[in-house]
C-alpha cells in the first residue's frame, strides 16, 4: 500500500514538476548563465564567462536609484494612507457595514492595473487637477510624467494590499487590553502608541513587504505615468531586452534586482521573527 | 475618521468612475463628457484588431487556466500529507513562482525559449518543415506556471481542512480509493478547484507584463490597450477598459463566492 501510494504521488506530481523545470528553473538558470556572457554583434547573446556585465551595472544606476527610492517611499505613503483606514474598519465600523466596506477596498484591486493606472492620465493631465489648481491661482503645475505622478499611481495601485493585512492584525487585537489601559488612566494616544501600534506590527510588516516586493519589479506605472522620465529597473529591463537587445547586460540587471529582493526578504523575515508575526496574515484572496 | 474613510474611498473610485463615465461620451474627446452615447462600445466591438486580441486573450486564459487547474490540483492532492525532501522542494518552487517579479519571469522565459528554439528549429524544420516560435503556446506555459502555483495553494488549503473521518468511513464501507476520491473528497474540494480556475483565468486575462515578453507575434487585449494608450487615449479605449474591468470583476466575485461556500462547508 505504501509503495503504491508513493507511486501515485510521484505520478500526480510529475506534470507540475516538469512545468516548473521547463518554465521556471530553466529560464532562471538561463538568465544566470547569460549574465556572465557577452552581447553578440547583432544583438542577443554570445557565450562567454566574464563579470563585465556586473561591472557595468552602475550604468543603470538611475534605474536602481529610482526603484530604491520610489519603492520605499511608495510603500511608506501607502502605509500612512492605509493605516487609518484599516484602523477605522477594524475598530470603528459596526459589524453590519464591515464586510461591505472591506469588499469595497478590494474591488479596485481586482480590476486591471493597466486600466487603473491609465485612469490617472485624465486626472493628472492638463484638464484634470492642473486645471483645478489654475482656478485657485496656481498656474502651470505639471503633474503628469513626474515622480509625483508615479507615486500617486503606486499608492493607488497597491493601497488595498496594504489595508488588508493591517486590518487583519487590528481585528485580532484584544480590546480588553485597551479597556484595561483606560482603567489604569492611560490617555488614548498613549494606549495607541503602546498597545495598538506594536500589536499591529505584524500586519504592517506583511503589507509593507507585499507592496515593496511588487514595486521592485514595477514597470507599468512608471511607463504610463512617468512618461519615460521616471523609470524603474523594470523599465530598464524592457529597454535592454526589447529595444537594445543586450541580453547579457539585461540578465545581469535582472539578477541584480532579484538579489536585492532576496536581501530585502531576508531582512523582513528577521523582523517578522522578532515581532512574532505569522505569515498567514494575508487574507486578500 | 469617517471623513477620512470617505476621502480614501473617493480616491479609490474616482479614477475608475471617470473612465467608465467618459466611455459613454458621444464626443471624440477621451477626457471630456460630450453627451451620452454607446457608440464607442459599438466601435470597440466592431474593431477587428480588438476582437482578434480579445479572442487571443480568451483562448490563452481558458487553456492556461484549464491546464493550471488540472496540474495544480493533481500536485495539491499529492502534496497533502506528504513529508520529506520532495515536499520541501515543491513548496520552494511554489514560493519562487509566486515571489519572483513578473517582469523577471517574462524576460527569463523569453530568452530561454528563444535560445531553445534556435537550437531545436534547424533540426525540426529539416525533419518536419515546421518550427517553434513564441505565441499562444509560450503564453499558456508562462501564465499557467504562476496560476498553477495559486491553484496548489488554494486546493491544498482546502484539503487540509477536510474531515479525515469521512474518508475513513468511506473505505470502511468498502469503497475503493478511487471511489472514495470521486464520491467523498472531490465534491468537497470542487469549490476550491473552481475558484482556482476563475482566479487563473482572470490573472491570465489581465496580465500584461509577462505577455509583453512572451507573446511573440500575438497580441492579447492588455497588450493592445497598452500600445493604444501610447498612441493617445480615445473613448474607445475607455469603453474597452470598462468592459474588461466589469468582466474581471464578475469572475472574481464568482471565485470569492465559491471560496466562501467551500469555507462554510468546512465549518459545518
Amino acid at each position: 500500500m505504501a509503495m503504491t501510494q508513493s507511486r501515485a504521488r510521484a505520478l500526480l506530481l510529475t506534470p507540475a514538476g516538469l512545468w516548473y523545470a521547463a518554465m521556471l528553473l530553466l529560464p532562471l538558470a538561463v538568465v544566470l548563465i547569460f549574465s556572465f556572457g557577452e552581447r553578440s554583434a547583432i544583438g542577443g547573446y554570445a557565450p562567454g564567462f566574464t563579470f563585465e556585465q556586473y561591472a557595468n551595472l552602475p550604468a543603470r544606476f538611475a534605474a536602481f536609484r529610482n526603484t530604491l527610492t520610489l519603492a520605499p517611499v511608495g510603500t511608506l505613503a501607502s502605509l500612512l494612507i492605509a493605516y487609518p483606514l484599516a484602523y477605522f474598519l477594524a475598530v470603528k465600523v459596526s459589524p453590519k457595514w464591515k464586510t461591505m466596506l472591506l469588499v469595497l477596498v478590494i474591488v479596485p484591486f481586482w480590476t486591471s492595473i493597466l486600466i487603473r493606472s491609465y485612469a490617472w492620465i485624465f486626472l493628472l493631465g492638463g484638464k484634470g487637477i492642473p486645471a483645478l489648481l489654475e482656478t485657485i491661482g496656481l498656474d502651470d503645475v505639471r503633474l503628469l510624467n513626474t515622480p509625483f505622478a508615479v507615486l500617486v499611481g503606486i499608492v493607488y495601485g497597491y493601497l488595498p494590499l496594504m489595508v488588508f493585512p493591517i486590518y487583519v492584525a487590528l481585528e485580532k487585537l484584544d480590546k480588553r487590553l485597551l479597556e484595561a489601559a483606560a482603567d489604569l488612566g492611560t490617555p488614548p494616544w498613549r494606549a495607541f502608541l503602546q498597545i495598538t501600534l506594536p500589536l499591529s506590527m505584524p500586519g504592517v510588516l506583511t503589507g509593507s513587504m507585499l507592496v515593496f516586493i511588487l514595486l521592485m519589479g514595477e514597470f507599468l506605472i512608471p511607463a504610463i505615468l512617468g512618461g519615460g522620465k521616471v523609470f524603474f529597473v523594470g523599465n530598464a529591463l524592457v529597454d535592454l531586452f526589447l529595444q537594445s537587445r543586450n541580453w547579457a547586460f539585461g540578465s545581469a540587471v535582472a539578477v541584480g534586482l532579484v538579489v536585492i529582493m532576496l536581501i530585502t526578504v531576508g531582512i523582513y523575515t528577521r523582523l517578522v521573527k522578532r515581532f512574532g508575526a505569522s505569515r498567514d496574515d494575508v487574507g486578500l484572496m | 475618521m469617517r471623513l477620512y474613510a470617505w476621502a480614501v474611498y473617493a480616491f479609490l473610485y474616482l479614477p475608475i468612475g471617470i473612465i467608465a463615465l467618459f466611455s459613454f461620451s458621444a464626443g471624440r474627446s477621451a477626457s471630456q463628457m460630450q453627451g451620452f452615447s454607446l457608440q464607442w462600445y459599438g466601435r470597440a466591438l466592431n474593431n477587428p484588431f480588438v476582437m482578434e486580441a480579445l479572442w487571443t486573450s480568451v483562448r490563452v486564459a481558458f487553456l492556461s487556466a484549464v491546464l493550471a487547474t488540472v496540474v495544480g490540483t493533481m500536485a495539491a492532492l499529492a502534496l497533502t500529507g506528504m513529508r520529506g525532501r520532495a515536499r520541501k522542494v515543491f513548496d520552494l518552487l511554489v514560493q519562487i513562482a509566486v515571489m519572483i517579479p513578473g517582469i523577471v519571469i517574462g524576460i527569463a522565459t523569453l530568452i530561454a525559449l528563444v535560445s531553445v528554439f534556435d537550437l531545436v528549429n534547424p533540426w525540426l524544420e529539416a525533419l518536419t518543415g515546421w518550427k517553434l516560435s513564441l505565441g499562444t503556446g509560450s503564453l499558456i506555459g508562462a501564465h499557467g506556471l504562476f496560476t498553477m502555483s495559486l491553484v496548489v495553494l488554494l486546493v491544498r488549503g482546502r484539503m487540509e481542512t477536510l474531515d479525515g473521518a469521512l474518508i475513513e468511513a468511506s473505505s470502511d464501507l468498502g469503497a475503493t480509493p478511487m471511489g472514495t476520491f470521486w464520491q467523498v473528497t472531490f465534491p468537497q474540494i470542487l469549490p476550491a478547484i473552481l475558484a482556482g480556475f476563475l482566479l487563473a483565468f482572470t490573472f491570465s486575462f489581465d496580465d500584461f507584463i509577462i505577455a509583453f515578453f512572451v507573446a511573440g507575434a500575438e497580441t492579447t487585449l492588455p497588450i493592445y490597450v497598452f500600445s493604444s494608450i501610447r498612441r493617445g487615449v480615445t473613448p474607445e479605449i475607455n469603453a474597452i477598459g470598462t468592459m474588461v474591468m466589469a468582466a474581471s470583476l464578475l469572475m472574481l466575485i464568482a471565485a470569492q463566492l465559491l471560496l466562501r461556500r467551500s469555507q462554510a462547508h468546512a465549518r459545518r
